[in-house]
């Protein structure tokens, strides 16, 4: 079980990541929501994982740390806010600027790079 | 009621932030019952902390345990003498930029007032709390005040340097939360002195994680005080913003150092075990070159804001070096250069927008433009923060700059130490006198002067407010020393923190 799970969170992690280092708003807010699932998921997983563990003391023979379970609460709460504010930036980022570049421009020479590979072709 | 009073600070802004997006405040045309409310709020915060200080001055530090759950287990509010001074720099801060927007900055938008107040919150709940998780909440609740605020007034540029803001901001709040994922599942705490305890008795191959954990921490507390490899978003931020907000976000940076000094002197400091002071040999090179890159900076920039911006980050350089000396001395030579760095930066953003308003198309950038209408008023103004903030005498800067020099001991960080404050405030110096004569004496030779963008009384008396406070840290100078020294003391003086916590050595 222990395995799965670090795969998956490295999986989301690495894919998140990825999209963060892309230059448009687009592809970076996608991967701002995979990095904060990674990291609910990782601060799930702070407290131990545990089967048929319930949170309340004497329901159940083992327990589970509460705690971890509070965090991921609070942060899916404020990573949820976080995203809806980063959403509505990039929308008006794209109204002001005209495009949906993080620089608000294009980079430097990517135009020259299309356009003499074009050539090429 | 002094039972309550370390929750006071963060409760005033919050409410009164609240209760300005109510009926009798919200409104276009209602701007003048937000103003007599910002007012009201702004001073009763001013007492509060006041209050604080001198609570704590007589009666020692203060702990307080929200709905009263017992440390280790509650989140902790822990004011001591470090923490009540920063909550009072911020509230007379605020006070500054709040009578400065009355000029007509708060009128650009509806909500900058109630948003200054929860930035407020953010950063006085920052200062106060002892629980690394209740941290984090308050750094995102100054953060996410601070976005909005950041593109208070609208423009091109304000999109384009918030968009960086965020995204930057909102990954680092991802790391944040890695990072305490891992403290607390090595440590199994998250109150900042109950892991001091838990962090030394780790076993190896924890002690690995923790180690990773403590270093993502960090990059974290790096980004927000714009630590070198992290400064990049900084200087065009803060010139983008507008001039109040500016002002305000001088104490964001210093939360992030502030952090620095709490979270690696109590946790990793020099009672850690196997982690005992394991960012030493990271935070002396950073230190260095922030302070040579912000330099550099300052003499690269094309206008008055872009330079106080880089001024910022040198401020952070010199504050990260009185903290990797890790001497209760430098620590107090630290939080009193602290201080006045975070007024008189903030006085410069203002400063720089007062002239632009007067300066044409022109702005603040340095070049020739038509002649200034109040040259006198600016120019003394201008001349006191700017002497300050390269550290001439008499004015705070100095005095600050003074004590951190004096207060290394070793031979070889004196080299350092020494040539590297002493030249950056020379270099201070060239990139100020160069704005200062570009701004004052270069005019276009006919350009008339019309009556256009007269500084109003607001402004003139939030900048005068902050740079008295910045003169009075050198008239009381000794009782300021004294006060950080004992603050100093206090943070070094972990058994202290422990007693007060009733937590004690050797686990549960």
């Amino acid at each position: 079980m222990e395995t799965l799970y670090v795969v998956c969170v490295g999986v989301i992690t690495a894919c998140g990541v990825f999209l963060c280092l892309r230059g448009r708003t687009f592809s970076i807010v996608v991967g701002l929501t995979m990095l904060s699932y990674a990291v609910n998921l990782f601060l799930f997983s702070s407290g131990r994982l545990h089967l048929d563990g319930a949170a309340v003391l004497g329901t159940s023979e083992q327990y589970a740390d509460p705690l971890p379970q509070a965090l991921v609460l609070t942060a899916i709460v404020i990573g949820f806010a976080m995203i809806a504010f980063v959403v509505i930036l990039a929308m008006r980022g794209r109204a002001d600027l005209g495009n949906d570049l993080v620089d608000g421009r294009e980079p430097p020479d990517t135009k020259k790079l299309v356009n003499s590979s074009r050539g090429k072709v | 009621m002094t039972m309550h009073l370390s929750i006071l600070p963060i409760l005033i802004p919050m409410v009164g932030g609240l209760l300005m997006l109510l009926p009798p405040f919200i409104g276009a045309e209602r701007y003048n019952a937000r103003r007599a409310a910002t007012t009201v709020i702004t001073l009763a915060h001013l007492f509060t902390s006041i209050w604080l200080v001198y609570t704590i001055v007589n009666q020692g530090p203060m702990m307080y345990a929200v709905g009263d759950w017992q440390p280790p287990f509650g989140i902790i509010l822990y004011a001591d003498l470090l923490s009540a001074m920063l909550v009072l720099l911020t509230s007379v801060l605020a006070l500054g930029i709040s009578l400065y927007s009355f000029a007509g900055t708060d009128r650009e938008g509806r909500y900058f007032h109630p948003l200054v107040q929860f930035q407020i919150v953010g950063i006085c709940g920052a200062f106060l709390t002892n629980d690394l998780f209740n941290l984090f909440v308050f750094f995102e609740v100054l953060l996410i005040a601070s976005y909005a605020l950041m593109i208070h007034g609208g423009g091109k540029q304000r999109t384009a340097a918030n968009v960086h803001y965020v995204i930057l901001n909102l990954i680092g709040s991802s790391v944040f939360l890695i990072s305490l994922g891992t403290l607390y599942g090595t440590t199994g705490t998250l109150n900042i002195a109950h892991m001091s305890l838990r962090v030394a008795e780790l076993s190896d191959s924890q002690a690995l994680i923790a180690q990773a954990g403590a270093s993502l921490l960090l990059i974290v507390f790096g980004l927000k005080s714009a630590m070198l490899p992290l400064h990049f978003w900084l200087p065009r931020t803060y010139a983008a913003a507008t001039a109040p907000v500016a002002a305000l976000f001088a104490i964001m940076t210093k939360v992030g150092v502030y952090c620095i000094f709490r979270v690696y002197t109590i946790i990793f400091g020099d009672n850690a075990g196997e982690l005992a002071n394991l960012i030493d040999s990271l935070i002396w090179p950073l230190a260095i070159l922030t302070l040579i890159v912000g330099t550099i900076g300052a003499l690269a920039s094309p206008s008055l804001r872009t330079l106080a911006g880089n001024l910022v980050v040198v401020s952070v350089g010199t504050l990260l070096l009185a903290f990797a000396i890790r001497t209760p001395e430098a620590t107090a030579a630290g939080l009193l250069y602290l201080v006045h760095s975070t007024l008189i930066t903030g006085a410069l953003f203002l400063i720089a927008e007062m002239l632009g308003q007067q300066r044409g198309k022109a702005l603040d950038r340095f070049v020739v433009a038509r002649k200034l209408h109040q040259p006198a008023l600016l120019g003394a103004l201008f001349f006191i923060a700017a002497l300050s903030v390269a550290g001439l005498p008499p004015f705070s800067g100095f005095l600050g700059k003074l004590v951190i020099m004096q207060s290394v001991t070793l031979n070889q960080d004196k080299i350092w130490v020494w040539s590297l404050v002493l030249i950056s405030s020379l270099l201070t110096i060239v990139a100020l006198s160069r704005a200062g004569t570009t701004l004052f004496w270069r005019h276009a030779p006919n350009s008339g002067i019309d009556g256009e963008g007269a500084v109003s009384r607001w402004q003139i008396s939030g900048v005068v407010l902050l740079l008295a406070a910045s003169v009075s840290l050198v008239i009381f100078g000794a009782a300021m020393l004294e006060y950080t020294t004992n603050a100093a003391t206090q943070l070094h003086n972990l058994n202290g923190l422990l007693n007060i916590m009733n937590l004690t050595g050797g686990g549960q």
